[in-house]
């Protein structure tokens, strides 16, 4: 056992803290309430390294661990969850399947790219129709030959419109239900794709998600990741590590807010001394802290685990829904210690507990994440 | 062209100021340290003029135990070429000069910045040059490198001084040297651990000064609201108690 963080680790956690800090923080409002997407600063965080961090140097990534993952994701998720799910998103969805799962080729043409960040990507899995029941697949990918055609639709895609590599599944041979189900490379400027209007979240605004209609689009058959009817397997293999991302979002969402509710403590004073010296008060805030340790120490342990190339089926799906549902709690908390001025854009909290909403839900569900951690107890 | 830019390993800007029991010694439990802020925009300037080109290596400098290592090795993520740290702990002004004079000789270029964040003493850039006889400018805002010259500005009251200097000099630098500190990037992370850091054993010099013990400023107290009324009242709190009328 050893819970200390190499030089390294320690390093990465405060350049992204100082990039949240110092940047992310001076636009964040404004660009929530214009659900503006942060071009400027994923430019910046992809000079830094941040987009494509755990991609080995061999395909001009950072090649550094989880660990370290999980310290940069809570370190900007605190600031601003939109710029952190475009991270995550291109981290541990796109460029972690490619890195485990893409040919030679594939990885030399898309992947390098997409670790340098000079282009991001989009996981294209959630449909109309299939949301947590993913394996239910409408979009088709008709084999022609020596290409597929796409059709179809696919809805709540993060980096919809700024991504330009996307990771599509789509079903090639329905009789064999999940197990036809293909995962693709498809570049968005492909003809025959179209991209629908931008969502209007209740959180993570500036994030864009779009639906992405695809009629007849061609995609070569050098352009499907492993063998014909690897898809699910692919897709559920990525969630699985992706799920880490997301449970390290949650957590910086709730310790952002859970840092600025303490430091309001200290200051606000009511019948006579600061908030914090009423022990309802305190008790509270006592409770939140603990509860963040323990979504800290689920991320690192589910980080540690992926590192180490054990099985992180479980404790990824604890950790997820762990981080989410303590990031619905403390960010609901925070605003009420703010009392009225909790409920003001200004104090960032009202924002922070809007975004907590979504981790419950994107990346599998609250539900899917106990029914992964309930079926491991049926065996 | 080479450049030398003393490092200062200080507590963070934001640290709560504790003392020993004793109030002999500064309490470093729990403090997070940094670059002192002057000596990043030091390094920061250094390396704008060597992506500018002309400069072929920067080097950093520190006294102090291991425990400044992981200061050293980010200047060397943010992009400094290699590192030496002389094996002390820092006393005062003197001694340090005396430890970095061992080391600084080689350089055209010696950053220092104007003081550090903790004992704002001030002192070690300008006792060096005199150590090393070699010409130095202080409060320097801009260093520049035009057709190989070397070009100083100064702030002075009113205005800006430009200067063309001669080499090797020791320039003491302050705010406005460079924008902003940079953030190293993961690639300069990894190099950071296969960049030398080169420890060397410290001289055989004695502090000339003796810490005999620190007080804390009185808390400030709390601010008083006076009715907009009343003015009779804000005047007797400006005689009685502020004592400035």
């Amino acid at each position: 056992m050893n819970f200390e963080f190499t030089e390294e680790q320690l390093m990465i956690q405060q350049a992204a803290r100082d990039y949240a800090q110092r940047e992310l923080i001076q636009d964040v409002l404004e660009r929530d309430e214009k659900a503006e997407f942060p071009a400027r600063h994923v430019k910046n965080l992809a000079e830094l390294g941040f987009l494509g961090m755990m991609v080995p140097p061999e395909y001009d990534g950072g090649g550094m661990d989880t660990v370290s993952y999980v310290l940069a994701m809570e370190e900007i998720a605190k600031v601003d969850a939109s710029m952190a799910v475009i991270m995550s998103v291109n981290n541990s969805l796109v460029c972690y399947g490619l890195t485990k799962y893409a040919s030679e080729e594939q990885k030399q043409k898309y992947l390098k790219p997409l670790a340098r960040g000079e282009v991001i990507g989009a996981f294209l899995l959630s449909e109309p129709e299939a949301g947590s029941d993913a394996t239910h697949q409408y979009t088709s990918a008709e084999d022609k030959g020596d290409y597929y055609l796409l059709n179809g639709t696919k809805n709540w895609i993060t980096n919809g419109n700024s991504a330009s590599t996307y990771i599509v599944m789509a079903q090639t041979h329905p009789e064999k239900k999940s197990r036809g189900i293909n995962a693709f490379i498809v570049e968005k400027n492909s003809p025959g794709i179209t991209i629908g209007p931008h969502e209007d979240k209740m959180g993570m605004r500036s994030s864009d998600t779009h639906s992405i209609m695809f009629t007849d689009v061609k995609v070569p058959k050098e352009n499907r990741i492993g063998e014909d009817g690897f898809g699910f397997k692919f897709a559920m293999m990525v969630l699985e590590a992706g799920r880490i991302g997301i449970a390290s979002q949650a957590l910086g969402i709730a310790s952002g807010a859970f840092d600025r509710a303490v430091a309001y403590s200290k200051e606000r004073k009511a019948f006579g001394t600061e908030i914090i010296n009423h022990q309802s008060l305190a008790f509270k805030l006592s409770d939140m802290a603990v509860k963040i340790e323990n979504a800290r120490n689920l991320c690192l342990k589910a980080a540690w685990l992926k590192d180490h190339h054990q099985p992180i089926t479980v404790a990824s799906a604890m950790a997820k829904q762990y981080a989410a549902d303590v990031a619905m709690e403390i960010t609901t908390e925070a605003v009420q210690i703010h009392g009225g001025y909790g409920y003001v854009k200004e104090y960032h909290v009202e924002r922070l507990m809007r975004e907590a909403k979504l981790t419950q839900i994107y990346e599998g569900t609250s539900e899917i994440q106990k029914i992964i951690i309930s079926r491991s107890l049926m065996k | 062209m080479k450049i030398l830019v003393l490092i200062s390993n200080v507590p963070d800007t934001t640290t709560k100021i504790r003392f020993t029991g004793d109030n002999k010694a500064f309490d470093t439990s729990g403090v997070q340290w940094i670059i002192n802020p002057w000596d990043e925009l030091a390094l920061t300037r250094a390396l704008e003029l060597k992506e500018a080109g002309g400069v072929e290596k920067i080097t950093i400098a520190n006294v102090g135990t291991n425990a400044t290592e992981p200061t050293l090795r980010k200047a060397l993520a943010v992009g400094a070429d290699d590192a030496i740290r002389i094996d002390a702990e820092a006393k005062d002004a003197f001694f340090v000069a005396s430890q970095l004079a061992q080391v600084a000789k080689d350089y055209d270029l010696i950053l220092a910045g104007i003081e550090s964040s903790d004992y704002n003493g001030a002192g070690v850039g300008g006792m060096l040059a005199a150590m090393l006889d070699i010409h130095s400018v202080s409060a320097v805002s801009g260093v520049s490198l035009e057709n190989g010259e070397l070009k100083v500005q100064r702030d002075i009251d009113g205005g800006n001084q430009s200067l063309s200097v001669p080499t090797p000099l020791l320039a003491v630098v302050q705010k406005g040297i460079a924008k902003d500190p940079r953030i190293p990037a993961m690639r300069g992370i990894m190099m950071a651990r296969s960049k030398p850091l080169n420890v060397v054993p410290p001289a055989d010099v004695e502090a000339r000064t003796e810490f005999l013990g620190y007080e804390l400023p009185e808390p400030k107290a709390a601010c008083k609201m006076v009715d907009e009324d009343n003015a009779k009242e804000l005047i007797r709190l400006l005689h009685e108690e502020a004592k400035v009328l």
